[in-house]
């Protein structure tokens, strides 16, 4: 396979022959082409007798080289070219559109400023709107006008609840065990590891189990929230929810927020539940207290006032799950990236909430004595 | 006359999702520069059987043979090796939504060539002025429109040189100029590279400004109805259903 190249006075004659496919000759594409932006030819001529095969390649080529030439107003001419050749090659130029795309400079650090703090009120103010959204749409179904099939709440409230069941005991099982493991090293040093029962069921009913919980479920149904209606998004299913009038919080956020909030206290039972026998396993069975020990100091250290605590924090734990999920699946672009996007986001979102509800829930309860 | 010769082979091809049987033992053939128009009315199972020519969905029984080699019992090798002369643009374009135009369409040939990469750069700018995309490199497929998007499949397919491309309804949700412009795409590149055209599609003006053969899908009698020339099937139908299909519903006069 051969591409020559011959200058003569105002003329460069390209010659071409045999196979040429991967054709991938980079200095003599370079010389080819400052051979033309160094001369002042008049024409270009392009002679591809004996040319045998070809593939876009050889396009790239003389694609390139009447690109230069055009850009010079420079002749080309081409002889004994296979027609599908120069076919292919008049089609390369034939552009109907150029982009319109405008370069984005980087901003002077003050306008940077301006627009995060603008985009960060946005936001804010987006997700205050949701939020009323959210809250209207409850209000409506009180006054039976939300627009909510029942299948829709029953569906989410399995997905959410017995579902779940299994990973919600055994991470809870197992936390208890921790939280007994690590307790006792400390308790054995003042010979009173029988508090462990005590440690145990104070952490798993007053705060662990939900907290647990809620960690679990905002991976679990948080993220599927947001991925199942960020895919509708995709889809144009919200857009068709929109166009027929029908509130979108009502259809698609209603049902999810109110089977989370009610599915989250029970599995947080579950989770003290199975946080105890976690414990219990530990310290029965490895610190060798006697069951009949562990329990009475554990129904000691039980009482409704802790109990409740925790199922207050799933509840609340349970809203900020489900708003986290639905609000970045209803935001959720129109690719498959953004879904992606917003199913993290939901997560992240969820969870640095529910810490910071947590740290509210907390001080208030301190202020009040609970 | 121009001796034609056989690209694609179909034999006794049954396609079945579990026991739904959607064709029972279908035969074609596509000849090399063929425009094959793939056609039928909705839900026929059109795309089910460009899936299966495609290797996506397992036939039931039969057999795809390409270019002499039986697609359908090919080691994974093989198959990798028909693929590369196949370009397939899907009813949406199908790019990766987080890469740019020029991304996507490096990416069959970073995988299956040792090109350099300004060469790459440069086949990338190539296709993409074949489709009418000079200058749409560094853009990313939300900031283009729908028939864009198309074009740039259709470049990304056209990567490899293929010696055959599959369409999916390549009109589908596209305005009238701009399927027509697909249209003329589809026909330069036809005309230009001798590129065998498999178009699945029930979009008539595009069947007839392009198909050069065709078959004729039913999906009650799960077989073939009618092949042959779209043009020519319009003149002398075979029967109602195609008469139908081809008039949009008219009713076929008595001779």
């Amino acid at each position: 396979m051969t591409i020559e190249f011959t200058k003569q006075q105002q003329q460069l004659s390209l010659t071409i022959k045999g196979n040429i496919e991967s054709f991938d000759d980079e200095s003599l594409k370079l010389s080819l082409l400052e051979a033309v932006q160094k001369h002042k030819f008049q024409t270009v001529s392009v002679n591809a007798e004996g040319l045998e095969k070809w593939d876009s390649t050889l396009v790239v080529v003389l694609y390139e080289l009447e690109k230069e030439c055009r850009r010079k107003k420079i002749s080309v001419t081409y002889q004994n070219i296979p027609t599908n050749l120069s076919r292919l090659i008049e089609l390369a130029f034939m552009v109907d559109r150029k982009p319109s795309k405008s370069q984005e400079d980087s901003l002077p650090f003050l306008e940077a400023v301006g627009n995060f703090g603008i985009s960060l009120w946005q936001s804010i103010n987006k997700g205050l709107d949701f939020i009323s959204d959210s809250l209207s749409s409850i209000g409506r179904w009180f006054t039976a006008k939300a627009i909510m099939r029942k299948v829709d709440f029953l569906f989410a409230l399995q997905d959410c609840s017995y579902k779940a069941v299994g990973i919600v005991s055994l991470v809870s099982f197992m936390v208890g065990l921790i939280l007994a493991f690590v307790g006792a090293v400390q308790l054995k040093t003042f010979g009173a590891q029988v508090y462990v029962a005590s440690l145990v069921a104070i952490g798993m009913t007053r705060i662990m189990g939900a907290i647990m919980v809620g960690i679990i479920m905002a991976g679990r149904t948080g993220a599927s929230y947001a991925a199942t209606i960020g895919t509708m998004q995709v889809n144009e299913e919200v857009d068709a929810l929109k166009t027929m009038g029908i509130p979108v919080t009502d259809f698609l956020v209603l049902p999810r927020i109110m089977a989370l909030t009610l599915a989250i206290p029970f599995l947080v039972i579950l989770a003290d539940f199975m946080g105890i026998l976690g414990g219990g396993f530990v310290g029965v069975l490895m610190l060798d207290i006697p069951y009949q020990e562990y329990y009475r100091y554990t129904k000691d250290a039980l009482d409704m006032t802790n109990f409740l605590v925790g199922l207050f924090h799933g509840l609340v734990f349970g809203v900020v799950i489900s708003l986290c999920g639905c609000y970045f699946g209803v935001n959720c672009g129109r690719n498959a990236d953004s879904v992606g996007k917003a199913t993290t986001q939901a997560v992240v979102t969820a969870i640095v909430w529910m810490i910071v509800m947590t740290g509210i829930i907390t001080l208030i309860f301190e202020v009040l004595g609970i | 006359m121009m001796k034609t010769q056989t690209q694609i082979s179909v034999r006794g091809l049954t396609v079945a999702y579990g026991d739904f049987v959607l064709f029972n033992k279908i035969d074609f053939d596509i000849n090399k520069g063929d425009v094959f128009i793939i056609m039928g009315a909705s839900g026929c199972g059109k795309s089910s059987l460009l899936r299966v020519l495609t290797g996506l969905v397992p036939a039931a029984s039969g057999k795809v043979v390409i270019d002499g080699v039986d697609f359908t019992s090919a080691s994974e090798q093989e198959r990798n090796l028909l693929m590369q002369k196949c370009g397939i643009l899907y009813q949406g374009g199908a790019l990766f939504s987080s890469m740019t135009l020029a991304e996507n369409i490096a990416m069959p040939l970073k995988q299956y060539t040792n090109y350099s990469d300004k060469l790459i750069s440069e086949l990338v700018s190539l296709k993409l002025s074949l489709v009418g995309l000079t200058g749409f490199e560094d853009f990313y497929p939300s900031e283009i429109s729908g028939g864009m998007k198309k074009r740039a499949g259709l470049a990304r397919a056209l990567a490899l040189d293929p010696e055959i491309v599959y369409f999916d309804e390549p009109s589908a949700g596209l305005d009238p100029i701009s399927s027509k412009m697909l249209d003329d795409l589809i026909l330069d590149i036809n005309q230009s590279l001798g590129t065998t055209i498999v178009v699945v599609t029930h979009e008539l003006a595009s069947i007839f400004a392009i198909g050069n053969n065709s078959i004729f899908l039913d999906g009650n009698t799960k077989n073939i109805l009618g092949r042959g020339d779209p043009k020519e099937l319009l003149k002398n139908p075979p029967n109602e259903e195609i008469y139908k299909f081809l008039t949009r519903g008219a009713e076929k006069k008595n001779a």
